[in-house]
Parts: C-alpha cells; sequence; structure tokens
C-alpha cells in the first residue's frame, strides 16, 4: 500500500472544499461531479496495490475531473470562483502529479510498451500546463490581450486554417528552407575549401566570424531593400544566420579525424578526394549535425523576424505584427504554435536522420 | 627453350631490383622542436632481405617508431638514403608496396569489418566482385571469419587488432610494417596473437619489420633482432635469431631461447637503455 503525501493532501483538500463556498451562481452537476470524482480517484491512489489498472483508472478519473472543473468555469458569477473551486483544481492537480509520478518510475518489458510510455509522460506535462493555463486564466479573469486560454486559441487555430496554411507556406516552406538550404550548402562548401587552403583559415574566419556577428534586425531591412520585399529577401536573412554556424562546425569536424586514421589513408596511397570522402566527412558528421540542428532553430526565427521589416500581407511574421497592432492576441498565438510546432518537428527530423547516420557515434552506440 | 628464353629476363629483373626488401644508409633524422633539434634517428645502416621476420626493439625514444614511419614515408629523413623494393619510400608507398599495422587497430567505426577490411581495397579501385573474395579470405586467415556484418566497437580489442591485421594484409603487400600491435593487449591475448602472426607469416611468406619494447615478443617471433638505443636514436646492435621455423609457445624455455633474449638484455644495457638518466 503506498500511502504518497500527495494522495493524501489532495484527499483532505477535496474534504475542504466542501464545506467552503464554491463562488457557483447556482450547484451545476459539474461542479457537484467534480469532488466526487476526485474523492475516488484520491481514494485509487490511497487505497488500491499499485498497478498498471490503478494508474489507469486514477488517470482517467483526474482527467475526468479536470474536465469538469474547466466545464464549470462558465457557470461562476462575474466575481469568478472562490475558495472551494481552487482546493478542487489544487487537489486535482495533486493527483495529475502522483499519477505522473508513478508513470515515471515504471519498467515495462516490451519496449515498444516502454516507448508508448515515454512518450506518455511530455504528453501528459504539456495536457496539465495547458489545463492550469486555461483554470487560471478563465477563473481569475485576465484579460484576453495579456494572456488568452488555450481554448480560444485552439478556436481560433480552427477557424483560420487557410490563413495559417498560407503564412506557413510563405515563411516555413519558402523563406526558411530556401535559406536553410543555401546557407547550410553554402557553409559546407566554404569550409571544405577553407579547409583545404590554408590561408583562408586565417584570413576568411575571422570574417565568418564578423558575419555572424550582425545583429538580424539590422540585416532584415537591408536585404529588404537589396532582395525585394517578397520570401527572397528572407532566405537571404536566413542565408546570413545559418552560414557561420555550419562553416565553423564543419571546419572543425574535418579536423576531427586521428592522426592515425589519417596515416592509414596515407600508406594506402589515397588521394585527397578518397581521403574526405572515405574518412574525414563520415568523422566530421557529429559536427555538421549538430550545425544543422542549431541552423534549423535559427533559420525560423530569421524568417519570421525579417518578415517585421517589409513583407508582402501574408506570412508568419507579417501576421504576428499586424494582429498585435490589431489587439488579436489569440491570432498571435496562434501563429507562435504554428512556428513551435514547425521547429521542434524539423528539429526532432534531424534528429532521426542524425541517429541513422552517426549511428556509430559513443553517445548513440547501441 | 623456356629456361633459356626466362634466363634474360630473370637477370635483368635482378639487375634492376636488389636484393634487398628494404636498404637504409648512412640515415638521420632531426626533428625540430620548441626545445632546440632533436636527434630521432642517427646513422642509421640496415638491410631487410626478403621473406625476413625483423624486430626494432629498445625504449622509448629510441627512434624504432619514426624508423618504421621513415620506411612508410610517414616521416622524412634529413640526410642518407633508404630505399624500399629498389624505390624511394614515396613510390613505394604509391605503389601499395606494405601494409601498415598501427598500435592501435584505427578501424573506421562507421564501418562493419567486413566494411573496414574493404577500405584500402576501395581506394585502390579493385572490382566489388574481387573485393568480396578478398575480405572473406583475409577474415578466414585471422580467424574472424562470421564477424563480417558486426561493426568494430562491438568487438574485443584482440579481435580489433586481427581485423587491423586482416586490413592490411587484403591488398597483399609483400612487406608488412607491424607498429607494436600488440602493445595495448593483455598478456594472454598478446602470446596468441604473436602465435597467430607466426603462422600468418610461415603460410604468407611476406617480409615482416615489427616494432616492440618486449624482449620475449622479439626473440620469440624475429628472424632477426635490431637493438636500439636513445638519445640519439641509433641502432646499437643486430642479433640474428637462430630458432628455426618451427616455435610454439613452449621454445620461450628452452637454453636457446633463454640465451637470445639475455643478449638482447644485454645489447640493451650496453646501449644504456637501463640508465636512471633515461628512464
Amino acid at each position: 500500500m503506498n500511502r504518497s503525501p500527495l494522495a493524501i493532501l489532495a484527499f483532505l483538500l477535496a474534504a475542504v472544499s466542501l464545506v467552503l463556498p464554491t463562488g457557483a451562481d447556482g450547484s451545476g452537476i459539474l461542479l457537484v461531479s467534480a469532488p466526487a470524482i476526485l474523492f475516488a480517484a484520491a481514494a485509487v491512489a490511497l487505497f488500491v496495490a499499485p498497478s498498471m489498472a490503478a494508474l489507469i483508472a486514477l488517470l482517467v478519473l483526474v482527467h475526468i475531473g479536470a474536465f469538469c472543473l474547466i466545464g464549470a468555469l462558465s457557470s461562476f458569477a462575474p466575481t469568478g470562483p472562490s475558495s472551494g473551486y481552487w482546493c478542487l483544481v489544487v487537489a486535482a492537480w495533486l493527483l495529475a502529479w502522483l499519477a505522473v509520478q508513478r508513470l515515471a518510475s515504471l519498467r515495462f518489458r516490451s519496449p515498444d510498451i516502454q516507448r508508448l510510455a515515454n512518450l506518455a509522460l511530455p504528453v501528459l506535462f504539456g495536457a496539465w500546463l495547458l489545463i492550469l493555463w486555461e483554470i487560471t486564466v478563465r477563473g481569475f479573469s485576465v484579460p484576453t490581450i495579456l494572456l488568452p486560454p488555450p481554448s480560444m486559441i485552439a478556436a481560433r487555430i480552427a477557424s483560420s486554417v487557410p490563413t495559417l496554411w498560407a503564412d506557413f507556406q510563405q515563411t516555413f516552406l519558402k523563406a526558411a528552407i530556401a535559406g536553410y538550404a543555401i546557407g547550410c550548402g553554402s557553409g559546407f562548401l566554404a569550409a571544405i575549401v577553407v579547409d583545404r587552403v590554408p590561408f583562408l583559415r586565417k584570413g576568411l574566419l575571422p570574417i565568418g566570424n564578423l558575419v555572424a556577428a550582425l545583429p538580424v534586425v539590422g540585416i532584415a531591412p537591408i536585404m529588404v531593400m537589396w532582395f525585394g520585399s517578397y520570401w527572397e529577401s528572407k532566405a537571404a536573412v536566413v542565408v546570413i544566420m545559418t552560414f557561420f554556424p555550419m562553416l565553423v562546425n564543419t571546419v572543425a569536424g574535418l579536423a576531427a579525424s586521428g592522426a592515425m586514421e589519417r596515416d592509414l589513408m596515407r600508406t594506402y596511397g589515397a588521394s585527397y578526394f578518397q581521403t574526405l570522402l572515405k574518412l574525414r566527412l563520415p568523422a566530421a558528421m557529429p559536427f555538421i549535425f549538430n550545425a544543422l540542428k542549431i541552423n534549423s532553430t535559427l533559420a525560423l526565427i530569421g524568417a519570421i523576424v525579417a518578415e517585421f521589416f517589409g513583407s508582402p500581407i501574408v506570412g508568419m511574421g507579417f501576421r504576428i505584427s499586424m494582429e498585435v497592432g490589431r489587439m488579436n492576441v489569440d491570432m498571435v498565438w496562434a501563429e507562435i504554435f504554428v512556428a513551435a510546432l514547425a521547429g521542434s518537428l524539423s528539429y526532432g527530423l534531424i534528429t532521426l536522420i542524425e541517429r541513422a547516420v552517426t549511428f556509430w557515434h559513443p553517445s548513440y552506440r547501441t | 627453350m623456356t629456361v633459356v628464353a626466362l634466363r634474360p629476363k630473370a637477370k635483368t629483373m635482378a639487375d634492376a631490383a636488389p636484393k634487398n626488401v628494404i636498404d637504409v644508409k648512412d640515415l638521420s633524422l632531426v626533428f625540430q622542436t620548441n626545445d632546440g633539434p632533436v636527434n630521432a634517428l642517427s646513422n642509421i645502416n640496415l638491410e631487410v632481405g626478403g621473406g625476413e621476420f625483423v624486430s626494432f626493439i629498445g625504449p622509448s625514444g629510441c627512434g624504432k617508431t619514426t624508423l618504421l614511419r621513415v620506411i612508410a614515408d610517414l616521416e622524412q629523413p634529413t640526410s642518407g638514403s633508404i630505399s624500399v623494393n629498389g624505390m624511394t619510400p614515396s613510390e613505394a608507398r604509391q605503389k601499395r608496396a606494405y601494409g601498415y599495422v598501427f598500435q592501435a587497430a584505427a578501424l573506421y567505426p562507421w564501418r562493419t569489418i567486413a566494411g573496414n577490411i574493404s577500405l584500402p581495397l576501395e581506394v585502390m579501385g579493385i572490382p566489388k566482385a574481387e573485393r568480396k573474395d578478398r575480405i572473406a579470405r583475409n577474415l578466414d586467415l585471422v580467424n574472424l571469419s562470421g564477424f563480417e556484418k558486426k561493426f568494430p566497437w562491438q568487438l574485443s580489442g584482440g579481435m580489433q587488432q586481427r581485423a587491423s591485421i586482416a586490413r592490411s594484409l587484403s591488398f597483399d603487400p609483400h612487406l608488412l610494417l607491424m607498429d607494436e600491435p600488440f602493445g595495448a593487449l593483455d598478456e594472454i591475448v598478446r602470446d596468441h596473437l604473436n602465435e597467430e602472426l607466426l603462422k600468418l607469416w610461415a603460410k604468407t611468406q611476406k617480409t615482416v619489420v615489427f616494432v616492440t619494447h618486449s624482449i620475449p615478443e622479439a626473440v620469440f617471433l624475429s628472424t632477426k633482432i635490431v637493438v636500439m638505443s636513445p638519445r640519439p636514436g641509433r641502432i646499437h646492435e643486430i642479433i640474428d635469431c637462430t630458432l628455426g621455423s618451427e616455435r610454439t609457445l613452449d621454445i620461450r624455455e628452452s637454453p636457446e631461447f633463454l640465451e637470445i633474449a639475455h643478449r638482447v638484455r644485454e645489447g640493451l644495457r650496453h646501449g644504456h637503455s637501463y640508465d636512471a638518466a633515461h628512464l
């Protein structure tokens, strides 16, 4: 029997909530069932021997409880909910905490189920971030211009899919990806030239350093003047931002192969290109992927920020700066959501490719 | 008739190529360091004939590895002359005259064992079908058949070094240069690999130049032991090792073996290898 202090506290809070005022106009069905469900969840946590079934029951009950609490928000007077309601919120949060804790400590035999459990952890974390965000913002009547509740952002996303898609296409699929490909590609080629011609290493690298230090907000208007206000100027900003990390990392990577490995190629009478292809580039891959990952984040930031300085009437950065001016903060948040989603998905994709290519590296060996 | 026809050809061959695989004359090498010049090799004279097994032995800093690297064209001598297969070391390297085995296996971790053995063959432009054939043959030679698809980091240190020997043999060089290949292995594995190396040598009839700092290893393997001494790096004495070709590990308790080992140790002592100032 696992008498966790979290569960005891949740149980007590649920009990206390019954005698405290909730602040509701009437007693809606949702507000009545919430304490009952949370009592049940606390009881499962306290009195049922820990098992997979008990954990699932706990998770289901806690989330039904959270659903009731969110649903009840609309039944309050303009003054908002009071202490009894907040006791229930804290109780639900504690029980969710406990459930995640138990899930994290479980070890599964099947690797597939283990992977599923590993995936469930961040999902639950994210879900509770959203639940608490929703309840806090609506419960305390925070002005939506400061922070809109997630439900409002979700509704905005659902209702403006065509706009979001057009912006995504403009900023991510055109400017960011083109700039990323050109920036990384040219940085890579420049690194090979720099490595081959010794004086360039001394001459070009410091200048590259200077370019890397240029502020985006400074270059972006100039690029707009050079390349026009369409996506090409944004791609140019991304090229400038991504070039240097790739150059420096690839130069370091090309120097990463050991003296013995290089002597070995020499004993075979290997040519420069044979040594490059068969030894130095494979050895440089961990460094190159490092740059690809850094650049994937930089590219999105560059493309969005560059649009603040002149763009056609489409694009994520354009939309953000315009909707902020019109106080449509929910649309800003919708764009932020799309950017975060696109950014993490592309980062994840690069990480997957990295694992496949540098499987031999000590940090990935199985 | 055939004999007559072959003779002139054989004769010109003999004229063109000297008898020795390696010929070193008055060779010196000075490294320029921040602390001033260092005489890594001084006045080296050495001949290695075909099919010999020659060991360089001496303490750290005696130049044994440097001498091997000069033969392999990985270092350039300051003065003197050296020929490998009758060519300069650079030409010999370009013609892939030797296989080199390093102190560490130096297998590329992104290639399988088969891929690593295939590496020199790919560099030398050997077609795929023949590569496959040679990989199988050389893995068999070092008793690693069945490990083709493993990656180097999945193998023990001894197996890795065997794979690296298979790699150096894969393009069939007549000369094998080995730089303390078993130095990092424990003694049991080392004994075992020494025995295997001798069998390999007998089977393939290659010329081997072997760097070591172990007296028993040198005596057990070699037909000729080159005793070197430090500061400046030079050859102190060359000892012929006449233990016959049928050598097993038991031979190391025989009086002949101990006698030669004693001579090597005396040579090292007279070369001041045991002086406290040098240790």
